[in-house]
């Protein structure tokens, strides 16, 4: 007896899996990361963007005076991991739509994901061997607090 | 010759169906109203935010290099064309934050497919609310006295 396949599908549907349903979780991902990343990232831009000079207020001084506190280092390191994850599954649903080979799939797939990797663990470091007060720096760039030291 | 029978199906159904065109094309063919728009939108802002994020990432890293390292890629962003460039960045945040809130209401509001389209609308007068207040506070910070 011949089968007759679903039309227009080029691989049968793929039989339920036991275990962990990825696609689920990153569906949920999305959604709980997107509550917690408005309250975030509104926040991050009124505070650099918004708040007394704006973006002209930014410089070394300006940040190691943030990531002194340990409040916006916990608010950064959620910035960072959150939006960059919700950014990447993002991407990798937009890859997994528009690739028209299963090698190009492939290829833009892994590079997201070094690249997500790469930037989370950098990133990382940064936040939590950040030194506000480097030694031999110049005492006009760092946090006026620098100076008692 | 049932074998044969089920053969011809499988062979036909791979065939395109062959679709008349109708003669009004209203309510017949998809449109594109406000759910196609604030995906468009939604996939385009993403997609932007997250170029973004990637070199944003990069250049706070600055910070663990040296002060000065870090001021010299700072100070490009307060000129006039990174400026404009951060008011696009707050437009696509903006637009992505607020529909990502509407998508997150019509998955798990039991009415929300059905207010999809009012909320779209809502989507966008919010966000025209928040460049209203944003928008001259950043022009006055990229192109005022300082």
């Amino acid at each position: 007896m011949t089968t007759i396949e679903a039309p227009r599908s080029p691989k049968p549907a793929r039989t339920r899996r036991r275990g962990i349903n990825g696609e689920k979780w990153g569906w949920i991902y999305m959604r709980a990361s997107g509550l917690v990343l408005v309250i975030l990232i509104f926040g991050h831009l009124f505070v650099n963007l918004v708040s007394g000079k704006g973006v002209n207020a930014i410089d070394f001084a300006f940040v190691a005076g943030k990531l002194a506190d340990p409040f916006w280092v916990v608010w950064d390191t959620l910035l960072l991991w959150l939006a960059l994850i919700h950014g990447s599954n993002g991407i990798r649903t937009l890859i997994n739509d528009y690739t028209r080979t299963p090698l190009t799939r492939r290829i833009l797939l892994i590079a997201v994901a070094t690249a997500t990797a790469v930037l989370l663990i950098l990133g990382t470091l940064v936040i939590y061997t950040f030194d506000p007060c480097p030694a031999g720096a110049a005492a006009n760039l760092v946090p006026s607090f620098c100076q008692g030291r | 010759m049932p074998d044969k029978t089920a053969g011809t199906l499988a062979t036909t159904s791979r065939r395109a169906p062959v679709i008349k065109p109708p003669k009004r094309l209203v309510g017949t063919v998809y449109r594109g109203r406000e759910g196609m728009w604030s995906w468009v939108l939604h996939r385009i802002t993403g997609v932007a935010i997250y170029f973004f994020l990637l070199v944003h990432i990069l250049d706070t890293s600055l910070v663990r290099l040296s002060p000065e390292a870090y001021n010299a890629v700072i100070n490009t962003y307060k000129t006039p064309i990174m400026g404009l460039g951060e008011t696009a960045l707050v437009v696509a945040i903006g637009f992505h934050a607020l529909n990502g809130l509407r998508i997150i209401l019509i998955d798990f509001w039991s009415v929300g497919a059905k207010y999809q389209r009012l909320m779209f609308w809502i989507v966008i007068a919010l966000w025209i609310v928040l460049l209203v207040g944003f928008v001259p506070r950043q022009f006055m910070h990229i192109f005022g006295a300082h």
